[in-house]
């Protein structure tokens, strides 16, 4: 399965503080364990919120909204995605992850939608596809 | 209060399962490692998975009483040295009562230790880099190859590895422990091969993994068009070795490869489980990301100056596809050029064929038919895609008497009802009278 594995922010990271140099070199190890378990498929690190911008949807409206943005604990300061057989296995690596942040942090574990969970839902697209090819079939 | 009982019960229960799960994560994040640290040490892979099983199940009945300790990998490699540290001894031992030598035979005990101390210790990519040669050994059969390495370093179960391959557990199971007893009698080198036997080893270490997908891509066996859980696996084993041997062009080839066509799983099963070819692929549904991953990949291939690689060139043409955003944008004159390198350094009469087909895309019909009467027809006699390259190139060339001959023929050779059906569909257009030029 996939999953997403976000970085939750902190006060330093939405101040843009950078991360020491022994931090890097271990985020650079648990990245490489990452890879060499073949469990890593791409990541990368966001930008302070103050950066971002945000839109609004209220019907047909749309409000550009600028950050920085308030609940800090619920931005997100970096992500990864992972191919992993279940959570647990997700679980496990993240407690191998050292801790992204100065303080207390917090990695939220997200599973992606997958082809299974929509079940036989067909989409109007993949009807039409196959309306159109079995007219070129005669007969069928 | 009974209520307060049960309920603690069922929190005792729910934390045992929880535990359970973890540990069995740790053991699949651990177990390739172990046994490949384990088998350079002891020198025989059954051995080692012997030695990781035997660590696995003190661990599973320690951790459930104590928590799981803070570095759960260091605990297991602790645990099975010490495990393969007691049965050297004990073979010691034996083996000097047998002698009935009275010469002290500690220092060469001590010595046989550190050597395995040392082992144990040495750079962990190298050793798990080293079980792959190993489990893709030539001196076994592909068969044995596929399953010891789905087994050893996919972790996967001799019951999953035979649910996969429609076969038994029990012959899965004896093709492994045949596989064993192979090594084990051939006294290989546990250390990473080197020089003209690396190049040698990787082309089979190469070939098992692209099985493994292709045997999930195209499933030769079963119901299924395609088996996604063999395609997942083979991806994650070329990511293992692309971690592992950053510097061989060849293994990126394959991993970009396989990432493009795993790209395209959701788009080529059509709704009643039917194939759909590449050109009438709903390309919204083709996997964004692992293109991505097998562009990077590609290029990476190509930097280390693999560009003309068997995989490399595969991946290419594929990657043609994945950067063409409808089927008409496809690049066929560039997808033409590179199977014309192909077909120097990958001989082959299907590669032949695509290639007058890519021709026939990218330069007209005339062309592809030239190079199909060029092509050595002995080797694809009963091969239905053959004909219908033909039928097509002569419907296109406006020569439809002679295209319906070979529709049918091909629909005659065709063991797939729908792609017979199909076939008889254009052996049928070409007798109707000023019907429109047939575009796929």
């Amino acid at each position: 399965m996939r999953v997403m594995v976000l970085v939750k922010a902190t006060e330093d990271s939405e101040a843009g503080v950078m991360p020491t140099a022994e931090l890097l070199e271990a985020m650079g190890r648990f990245n490489e364990e990452l890879v060499k378990a073949g469990v890593l498929l791409t990541g990368d690190g966001l930008k302070p919120s103050s950066q971002g911008k945000r839109v609004a949807f209220d019907g047909p409206n749309r409000t550009v909204i600028d950050g920085p943005f308030a609940e800090t604990r619920e931005l997100v300061a970096g992500f990864w995605v992972w191919e992993v057989k279940d959570m647990a296995e997700a679980v496990e690596w993240v407690k191998r992850c050292p801790n992204p942040m100065f303080g207390p942090s917090e990695i939220e574990i997200r599973p992606f939608y997958e082809m299974a969970d929509f079940g036989d839902v067909v989409t109007p697209e993949i009807a039409e596809r196959d309306k159109q090819l079995r007219a070129k079939i005669p007969g069928l | 209060m009974p209520d307060q009982e049960s309920d603690d019960l069922l929190r005792k229960t729910m934390m045992a399962v929880e535990t359970h799960q973890t540990i069995e994560a740790i053991f699949r994040i651990e177990r390739a490692r172990l046994i490949a640290g384990l088998a350079r040490m002891v020198r025989d892979v059954g051995l080692a998975e012997e030695l990781a099983q035997d660590a696995f199940v003190v661990a599973l009945s320690e951790w459930t009483k104590t928590g799981v300790p803070t570095n759960p990998g260091a605990w297991l490699t602790a645990a099975a040295k010490r495990r393969a540290i007691d049965l050297l001894r004990r073979d010691r031992m034996l083996a000097r009562k047998h002698a009935e030598i009275g010469r002290d035979l500690s220092e060469e005990d001590e010595a046989g230790i550190a050597a395995i101390e040392a082992a144990m210790d040495d750079d962990v990519g190298d050793e798990l880099l080293s079980l792959i040669f190993i489990a893709c050994h030539p001196v076994l059969s592909r068969e044995a190859r596929v399953a010891l390495t789905l087994r050893l370093i996919g972790g996967l179960t001799t019951d999953e590895i035979a649910r996969a391959y429609l076969s038994s557990e029990a012959a899965v199971a004896q093709r492994i422990v045949r596989a064993k007893k192979t090594l084990a009698k051939a006294g290989l080198s546990f250390e990473v091969p080197r020089g003209e036997e690396r190049r040698k080893r990787l082309v089979s270490v190469l070939e098992v993994i692209y099985l493994i997908f292709n045997e999930g891509y195209s499933a030769t066996a079963g119901e299924d068009l395609v088996r996604p859980a063999l395609c997942a696996e083979a991806q994650r084993l070329g990511r293992i070795l692309a971690g592992l041997a950053p510097e061989e062009p060849e293994v990126f080839g394959l991993l970009a490869l396989m990432e493009i066509q795993a790209s395209r799983l959701a788009a080529r099963v059509g709704p009643q489980g039917d194939a759909i070819p590449l050109t009438q692929q709903n390309r919204a549904l083709w996997d964004r990301l692992l293109i991505r991953r097998g562009l990077a990949a590609l290029e990476r291939a190509e930097a280390l100056g693999g560009a003309a690689g068997p995989y490399a060139l595969q991946a290419a043409l594929a990657a043609c596809h994945a950067r063409a955003r409808s089927a008409e944008e496809t690049d066929w004159p560039r997808i033409a050029a590179l199977y014309d390198v192909l077909r120097s350094v990958m001989p082959s009469p299907v590669v032949d064929l695509n290639r007058a087909v890519a021709h026939s895309m990218a330069f007209g019909p005339e062309a592809g038919l030239a190079l199909l009467d060029a092509i050595d027809e002995t080797a694809l006699r009963d091969y239905a895609p053959l004909p219908a390259a033909r039928g097509d190139f002569l419907f296109r060339a406006g020569r439809r008497a002679e295209a319906k001959v070979h529709f049918e023929r091909a629909a005659g050779l065709s063991r797939n009802g729908r792609e017979r059906a199909f076939l008889l569909g254009r052996a049928g257009a070409c007798a109707t009278e000023g019907a429109t030029p047939y575009r796929e």
